[in-house]
């Protein structure tokens, strides 16, 4: 048998979809040579949308609009509560309402060169042009954005960026433009366009002559495995971060739909491409369930520094000014603690692995505002950051008014997902991924602010576009039953799968077992990798794979409301997903924005990008469990943003 | 309209509090009527004399009075009926309490439905005894002032009327409220200013109606 | 710390449930709440029995899946959510009641689980703006007041999680339907349908067998996102509005 590493490599995968011509002209270009289906049609024609977050619920809301039946789900009791609703910064648009030399040009150039080099140019700039049209379509909705007196959008710069091109709700934007696209849908709900499916979890895609046409889902509640058919598949389920078990996305968030697909045919691209957020608030103990992140905007105020000395237990009021360590001030004189996410979060972690660490098992770093205090006063400093605060108050108990706060980098975004052309299709025909489900546009490392847009963008205005051209391309598709082998056989598989881990009743919860592939990928394919790292948990993960189906321990039966089977099944893909994230780390040798070889340093210790080798988007076709995969690459060139090596010493 | 106000349970809320302003009002009315008896029983007497003729000559003796009655009865109906029905709808949506109990809400808040119920009675009982004199023995008709000064010389008497007067009291201090924000009167800066009338309300209304009894009691109205 | 759980078990909705008792140790202080309940089912787990089933999602506060009334209060002693709700709120030794929301529009699903999808319902039937995608103008096309985005902003904040209907004597869903009525019928781009609204969430608010609102309090005083008490006159005020309204459009 060959080894998982010995990968094959395959034949390049090209993005037949965008057109050619200059940039700015090419969405105009492929809509128009997109065919359309006739509005009276469009009604006969059923989409399945998987996910309602902000690509899920604004594209269901937006096919049903068009006239077509859309079958959606989600595995939350409502479409209100997708993990969308809890980003909280903001959501760019280059709507330059501040005169401050913002355009689409730059938002797409300031993208392209964040994403380190790692996105394909078309899509960005797409993104960047559709980012405006955004705004205006949650205003109309009645999403409350921050406003200025006069009545007008209220804009602020993020994430390092030179422009105020942030329009935000406070700290809950996700949760506004989530609504948002939640009202839209239940609107399509109430007319009878969407049929909608909650506490309904995707456990199979049906593949049927090639084309998706369906998948396998369970009821929740009940149990059932039930089949719903469709002309075309839409996943728009979110990212993978939770493979780390601890991380800022939601409990239930999960791997599930985008790696059945995989398993199916769908390509999966650039898995190790994973963000590390520098602020969020470090975990307490191994009760720790999640971490919750703190605005990145503390760091615009506050200083971050650890003791100099390993192993100093004092508090920090005790340690005086010369034996504190201003870290990123010292390396980064330039940016100071304004460096982008991934380079502030490798100091952190750098300084933690010294032993310099503060807090509970020296996994912090402290964020202080004794300094801001002292300039601003308090009350401008509780004005400009009192929620956040509050909200570091009631979790921790300290008051970080009187003592710094304690922050410690953690799993945030996914910017790997199901490789896409560009109509957002998958390497499956008919079967599409929006959101941070698909491998997107933010390269190998997404700028704030950046991800609302693109949810959004994909949601309203790219896939109910390009959806089209699939479906009128393919008018009369033969209806599918469950009779048919191809759904037979996905069926039985997935009920297989979930008898088995019933029937196992082993010694070890599923819990324990996504807690300890979780701090594997910590460990190994976390903030830096190293090729030694890489190929230990490469040979580890088997080895938890085979205990897991010969340990683990499921209460209850299928037949009902189950969540230890739910999450058992969840952990059963990221006991793939892992080793595949691990492969595709070991691979890509270079560094380049959240993916970290430490083999890969320039001689300042930051990130050095390998061009000639490494410009391209790693596609991953599945070939079994286990088994080595075969890589495609999609070549990345560069017309307008020309690659350079990013310096921010 | 009235079909998309009794249906909803917004509009009956409404009807309830536009029919309890309507029974608040005749009260204040009310109560400052009761007052004249500390006038002595001519005026008194007189006073519920000239109740009778308010509007002659364009109207006939005693239409005002029943003109008010109707209205009167209809809020009173309106009002219990409404409540009734929403009680109902009330105890329905929430039919099984939670294991681990714990006092909610205010007294007067908590209290609206039997305090409701109490007054109910006591209407009943007060019209027996102080309009139809059917309950009240050696009552005289257009002789209202010795009525009352009869009903509150009895132990029972003083004690149902002082009861349904506290009653009373809490049922305006949060039913007052509570109209004005049934009727969208409510926001947040008038808050303060709401509450404090509901209190002066219940209190005026309390004090002046139970003025009465304590005066028969002891000995200042005889 | 130690603590004593009593625990309400229901195994569907159509079984009849009970408190069911249990004793957890090692507790930390900085666990939250449903942390703490994820160690009681780690030990269910492994002693073969069912874990205790909740909702719960972001624990971030911000998703509204989490819905637990603790000690009689919805969400628990703090006015947060229950996933933000840490055990330091508890002594040593503490016994903990802990039961599902309980409201006839919120059957039990399973343990501490319901069915919210009545709050959907009431969205569905009015708590949106009809901008089809594509169709809205240009963003600062109308200027919004800031008092108005204000007070939409502070509505809108909303998460739906059903607390008011928990806490309220009555199971009255007002504050929540309250909150999206306010929320969009004081911007501009809400006023085509500001009539509408109000009385088509009203009415499916109605149907869906919440009870009517005795001013009690309770909902604001449980809601984890400050949604105030006089949200519901605003509501009502609308509603009136909205009746008279209707009348002269026939509708």
């Amino acid at each position: 048998m060959t080894s998982y590493t010995d990968y094959t490599a395959g034949e390049p995968v090209v993005d037949g979809r965008a057109p050619q011509g200059p940039i700015a002209e090419r969405w105009d270009t492929r809509r128009f040579e997109a065919k359309l289906v006739n509005p009276a049609n469009r009604r006969k024609h059923t989409v399945i949308v998987v996910g309602t977050g902000l690509a899920g619920g604004s594209a269901g809301a937006t096919l049903a609009e068009q006239g077509y039946h859309v079958v959606q789900f989600c595995f939350q009791d409502s479409p209100r509560r997708a993990h969308s609703i809890a980003a909280q910064g903001g959501i760019n648009a280059a709507k330059n309402y501040r005169n401050d030399g913002d355009s689409v040009h730059r938002l797409f150039y300031d993208t392209v060169k964040g994403g380190d080099f790692r996105a394909r140019e078309s899509n960005v700039h797409r993104l960047a042009q559709i980012s405006v049209e955004i705004i205006d379509q949650c205003v109309a909705q009645g999403v409350p954005f921050a406003r200025e007196y006069g009545g007008l959008l209220d804009t602020r710069s993020f994430g390092g960026v030179q422009v105020s091109r942030t329009f935000y709700a406070r700290g809950q934007t996700g949760q506004q433009l989530l609504l948002g696209a939640y009202q839209a849908l239940s609107r399509q709900i109430a007319a009878g366009n969407v049929e909608l499916h909650a506490r309904t979890e995707m456990l199979d895609l049906i593949v049927v002559d090639g084309k998706a046409r369906g998948i396998v889902a369970r009821d929740l509640v009940t149990g059932r495995i039930d089949t719903y058919f469709a002309d075309a598949v839409v996943l728009a389920s979110g990212g993978y971060g939770n493979v780390f078990y601890l991380s800022t996305n939601a409990m239930n968030s999960n791997a599930t739909a985008i790696w059945r697909a995989h398993r199916r045919g769908a390509y999966f691209a650039n898995p190790c491409f994973t963000q590390i957020h520098p602020t969020c608030i470090p975990r307490t103990g191994e009760h720790q369930s999640k971490l919750t992140l703190m605005s990145e905007s503390l760091r615009n105020d506050g200083r971050i520094w650890v003791p100099k000395a390993k192993g100093d237990t004092r508090p920090a009021a005790e340690i005086p000014e010369d034996e504190r360590d201003y870290y990123l001030e010292r390396i980064y004189p330039a940016f100071g603690n304004l460096v982008p996410r991934d380079i502030a979060s490798r100091a952190a972690k750098n300084v933690c692995d010294e032993g310099r660490g503060v807090g509970p098992g020296g996994q912090g770093v402290y964020l202080d505002f004794a300094d801001a205090i002292a300039r601003m006063g308090r009350a401008a400093v509780e004005a400009k950051y009192g929620n956040l605060f509050d909200m570091y108050a009631r979790i921790t108990a300290e008051d970080p008014y009187a003592t710094p706060m304690r922050i410690y980098p953690a799993v945030h975004y996914t910017m790997g997902g199901l490789w896409v052309d560009y109509d957002l299709q998958t390497t499956v025909p008919g079967l599409f991924a929006i959101g941070e489900a698909n491998f997107s546009d933010h390269g190998a490392n997404r700028l704030g602010a950046s991800a609302l847009m693109q949810g959004l963008a994909d949601g309203y205005f790219v896939l109910p576009a390009t959806i089209n051209d699939y479906l009128a391309r393919n008018p009369h598709q033969e209806p599918v039953t469950a009779a048919h082998p191809a759904v037979a056989e996905a069926v039985a598989e997935t009920e297989d799968r979930l008898n088995l881990l019933l029937a196992v009743d082993g010694d070890r919860t599923p819990d324990s077992f996504h807690r300890e592939i979780g701090e594997l990928m910590w460990e190994y394919c976390g903030m830096a990798r190293t090729e030694s790292g890489l190929r230990k948990a490469l040979d580890r993960i088997p080895q938890i794979r085979e205990e897991f189906w010969r340990r683990i321990k499921v209460p209850g039966s299928g037949e009902e409301f189950n969540q230890s089977l739910e999450k058992a099944n969840r952990v059963v893909d990221y006991l793939e997903l892992a080793e595949l994230m691990c492969l595709d780390a070991l691979h890509r040798a270079e560094s380049c924005g959240g993916h970290f070889r430490e083999e890969s340093q320039t001689p300042q210790g930051e990130a050095e990008r390998r061009d000639e080798e490494f410009s391209y988007a790693a596609a991953w076709q599945f070939t079994g469990t286990g088994t080595a995969p075969v890589l495609h690459k999609e070549d990345l060139v560069f017309e307008y943003v020309h690659p350079t090596q990013r310096s921010y010493a | 309209m009235p079909r998309t106000l009794w249906d909803s349970t917004v509009g009956k809320k409404t009807v309830m509090a536009v029919s309890g302003l309507i029974m608040l009002s005749y009260l204040v009315v009310h109560m400052m009527g009761n007052l004249k008896i500390f006038f002595g029983a001519g005026q008194f007497d007189s006073y519920a004399h000239w109740l009778r003729t308010i509007g002659e000559p364009f109207l006939h003796y005693e239409w005002a009075l029943w003109l008010i009655r109707v209205v009167l009865v209809a809020a009173v109906v309106g009002h219990a009926v409404a409540a009734y029905q929403l009680s109902r709808r009330d105890i329905r949506a929430r039919p099984g309490g939670y294991v681990h109990k714990r006092a909610r809400a205010s007294y007067a808040t908590r209290t609206m439905r039997w305090g409701g119920i109490i007054l109910a009675l006591f209407i009943v009982w007060h019209i027996l005894d102080l309009t139809t004199g059917t309950v009240h023995s050696g009552f005289r008709p257009g002789h209202p002032y010795q009525n009352v000064v009869d009903t509150f010389s009895t132990w029972y008497g003083n004690t149902i009327y002082i009861v349904a007067m506290a009653a009373l009291a809490l049922h305006v201090q949060h039913g007052f409220w509570s109209a004005a924000q049934t009727l969208g009167v409510g926001n947040a800066t008038r808050d303060r200013l709401l509450k404090t009338l509901a209190n002066v309300l219940a209190v005026l209304l309390f004090a002046g109606f139970v003025s009465v009894p304590v005066a028969v009691m002891t000995g200042v109205v005889s | 710390m130690k603590l004593t759980l009593r625990v309400w078990r229901q195994k569907n909705a159509d079984s009849p449930g009970a408190m069911a008792t249990y004793e957890v140790d090692d507790i930390s202080a900085d666990m939250s709440f449903l942390e703490m309940l994820d160690t009681l089912n780690e030990e269910l787990t492994l002693r073969g029995e069912e874990p205790v089933a909740f909702d719960h999602d972001c624990r971030e506060g911000i998703c509204g899946a989490c819905s637990l009334v603790i000690n009689g209060d919805a969400h628990g002693p703090e006015r947060t959510t229950t996933c933000q709700l840490h055990m330091r709120s508890f002594s040593d030794g503490d016994t903990i009641d802990v039961e599902p929301w309980r409201a006839s529009a919120f059957p039990v699903v399973k343990d501490l689980v319901v069915d919210r999808s009545s709050f959907d319902r009431i969205i569905q039937a009015g708590g949106y703006i009809s901008v089809p995608t594509g169709a809205a103008p240009e963003a600062h096309a109308t200027p919004v007041p800031k008092p108005d985005a204000d007070v939409a902003f502070e509505h809108a904040e909303c998460i739906g999680c059903g607390a008011c209907v928990a806490a309220c004597p009555n199971g009255s869903a007002m504050l929540f339907t309250s909150a999206k009525v306010n929320h969009l019928n004081v911007l501009p781009q809400g006023a085509p349908e500001r009539e509408t609204r109000v009385l088509d969430m009203v009415g499916q608010m109605d149907d869906e067998g919440f009870g009517g609102c005795t001013l009690t309090g309770e909902c604001a005083t449980a809601c984890p996102k400050g949604i105030p008490l006089p949200s519901i006159a605003a509501m009502n005020k609308e509603w009136l509005r909205a009746t008279r309204k209707a009348r002269k459009v026939g509708r």
